[in-house]
């Protein structure tokens, strides 16, 4: 990364000029021309950082999925049944003690036990053999929907946010300048910003663990060449349910975030299951800077397009997508194996 | 002079290739307007042939090809849309109001570019990226088809979509249908059974167990895949008019994901090994959805609980026989044979 800017010049100066340009948009007060092409500012704001902390969200579900798939390449596509169920039993245990905080280890520990369960009965048994993995995976998420919708019903679930998040905050960010030359400052909700905030800190939590700590060397190894690691005496097994169960536990984890900022009802597990398959397509499998990238570039491609193109925000996601694959197949930060 | 002799003639007349088994099921499909009334003919029959042609074209792709691809629903559907929308409907603003034989074709040729194009893009990719990739795909044109109204009228779709009145009969009529996709369905049978045995069917199955070495042989890999890719389409697009006639109506819940997995079911269920699984995959599904809420509440449960049933099978099938019900079936022959003394064919 240190050397990019030597061996591409020009890509550098283009993203240097790009994001420039972002910032300047976000923090400097438009001029009118501008306000007549793009409409007013808060609305150009607005729909940048929904799409910031949708983004936030998908990576919270993918970089699970991904992390994952690129260390026992197995593929989980229950992830986001797991993730509908874990909001689910977040919305029940808020409900019941009337704590939001609370849900999350509870969450956390009964997907992840899940994921275990998944990843011991199901994945060892097949192991290697992705098609089969494919086919159990969907049908298990066939099952575990047909259940919750049994058991939840088909009317939609909020999460209530607990009282210090709900409420706009103000964000030193200016919208427009009123006439008399006082600054309107831009408010967003405090419960998004909170939620943006978390998934930085998971993100660079998680790069922290796989890059400077020894679990995270045995997972890179892991990745990198799986015989071999266990030819060197590792017990890989208990790595691969380490790695399954966090995986697991933090999708579980998303679906209370997405409940409490969205809502959740049956169709959100393939909603979101689908959103991570895109989103680790673009950022390329096994990489989580990739499923940091992705999820920035899905979710505001969505948001972007609902505000000034809303008949069809959700096509674009899957342009991109097409187009990643088409130049890139094997994603934005993808390696070639 | 021979040198050896055969005790079977090289040329045996193709009537008797055939086995006798095959002859009974033919029969039996035929007489079966005089044996069962209109509800099942229509409803279990008809659908059963439609769901079986649009998963012999997901078999096609996945047991010859070796790429399993989840865009085969969507590609029936576009079929479906187009004659819903070239043809006649109740949506007369959109509606063209063609002749049958000038939308059939365009329908079809439309379609089968659509499943080419799609499958230019998912040949690059290989085992689970290409059924992730056709996920994908399969979605966006199910929000796409939901979001757009001048092509496909959104989110409500087509209604009155019927079959032309063709030589003084009303084909949505049970006897009519079921001889309809009945006809369909065994010529795309023959048609995938012709081309799987032509050259490039063999050719394509070589690309599927080693495709360096076909590359070094001199087949243009991609080229096969794709070709593959456009000849599924047609059996598809095929199966999704018969689908939009039988429903007399399409919407974007006709391709949603719950019915792209159900065609990825079917084909997997009946066995992806041989073209006559996906019908019996078909059937089987056909009777589950059918019949299911009927057992469920016979035994003091919902009867919306048959998704789980289904879902609960095709578990089974994909956990203990990858090779769906035929490989059980196969299976099962196997064993009785290796029980047979192999000289004089007595049961041990």
């Amino acid at each position: 990364m240190g050397n990019f800017y030597r061996r591409r010049p020009i890509w550098s100066l283009i993203i240097a000029v790009a994001v420039a340009i972002v910032l300047w948009m976000v923090f400097a007060p438009w001029p009118e021309g501008l306000v007549d092409t793009l409409g007013r500012k808060k609305i150009f704001l607005n729909a940048v950082f929904g799409g910031i902390t949708l983004g936030a969200l998908y990576f919270l579900v993918a970089s699970g999925f991904t992390l994952i798939f690129g260390l026992m390449r197995n593929v989980n596509l229950a992830h986001g049944s797991l993730y509908l169920l874990g909001g689910y039993i977040g919305y029940e245990v808020s409900d019941a003690t009337g704590s939001w905080l609370l849900a999350f280890p509870v969450v956390f520990i009964l997907v992840a036990g899940l994921g275990l369960v998944l990843q011991n009965q199901v994945f060892r048994r097949m192991e290697g053999e992705e098609l089969r993995q494919t086919m159990v995976t969907i049908g298990l998420s066939v099952v575990i929907a047909d259940i919750m919708l049994w058991i939840w019903g088909g009317q939609s679930y909020t999460i209530l946010s607990p009282e210090w998040l709900s409420g706009p905050a103000e964000l030193p960010i200016i919208s427009t300048i009123k006439s008399n030359g006082e600054a309107v400052y831009l408010r967003y909700p405090a419960v998004r910003i909170a939620i943006l905030v978390a998934a930085i800190v998971i993100g660079l939590a998680m790069w922290l663990v796989l890059n400077k700590s020894r679990l995270g060397m045995l997972i890179r190894a892991g990745v990198d060449d799986r015989e071999m690691l266990a030819a060197s005496g590792v017990r890989i097994q208990y790595v691969f349910l380490a790695v399954f169960a966090f995986g697991a536990g933090l999708a579980g984890m998303a679906g209370i975030v997405g409940g409490t900022f969205q809502s959740l009802s049956p169709g959100e597990d393939t909603r979101f299951l689908l959103a991570s398959l895109v989103v680790v397509i673009v950022g390329g499998m096994g990489s989580i800077p990739g499923a940091a990238i992705g999820a920035a570039v899905i979710g505001l491609s969505e948001q972007i397009g609902l505000v000034y193109a809303p008949t069809y925000s959700v096509v674009f996601t899957f342009l991109i997508m097409a187009a990643v694959l088409a130049f890139r197949p094997q994603g934005l930060l993808g390696t070639v194996r | 002079m021979a040198l050896v002799e055969r005790s079977t003639p090289y040329y045996v007349p193709w009537v008797e290739r055939i086995p006798p088994q095959w002859w009974a099921v033919a029969l039996l499909l035929l007489i079966m307007p005089a044996i069962a009334n209109d509800f099942i003919l229509f409803q279990v029959f008809g659908w059963t042939f439609l769901l079986g042609m649009i998963a012999l074209s997901l078999m096609f792709l996945a047991g010859y090809g070796g790429m399993v691809s989840l865009i085969q629903m969507s590609v029936a559907a576009l079929g479906g849309y187009m004659v819903a929308i070239f043809g006649t409907s109740g949506v007369e603003s959109i509606s063209m109001g063609l002749p049958w034989w000038l939308y059939i074709p365009v329908a079809v040729v439309i379609a089968a570019i659509f499943g080419t194009i799609v499958g230019a893009l998912a040949v690059r990719t290989e085992g689970i990226y290409t059924i992730m990739i056709t996920l994908a795909i399969a979605s966006a044109f199910f929000y796409f088809t939901r979001q757009n109204y001048g092509i496909f009228n959104g989110y409500s779709g087509f209604n009155l979509v019927v079959p032309p009145q063709l030589f003084g009969v009303d084909w949505r009529q049970a006897v009519p249908f079921y001889y309809l996709s009945l006809g369909c369905a065994t010529l795309s049978y023959l048609a995938v059974v012709y081309v799987s045995r032509s050259p490039f069917g063999l050719a394509l199955q070589g690309v599927r167990d080693n495709p360096r070495r076909m590359a070094a042989l001199g087949f243009n890999v991609t080229a096969h895949r794709i070709a593959a890719y456009t000849f599924a389409s047609v059996i598809a697009a095929f199966g999704g008019i018969l689908l939009v006639w039988q429903n007399a109506q399409i919407s974007p819940g006709t391709a949603g994901i719950p019915a792209v997995i159900d065609i990825l079911v079917i084909a997997v269920v009946g066995g992806v090994r041989r073209p006559i699984g996906p019908f019996i995959g078909a059937l089987i599904y056909t009777v589950l959805r059918t019949f299911s809420p009927d057992i469920l509440t016979g035994f003091g449960m919902s009867g919306e609980r048959f998704k789980l049933l289904i879902g609960l099978g095709f578990l089974a099938v994909v956990f203990f026989s990858p090779d769906g019900v035929l490989g059980l079936w196969v299976r099962w022959r196997n064993r009785k044979t290796r029980n047979r003394d192999p000289l004089t064919g007595a049961v041990k």
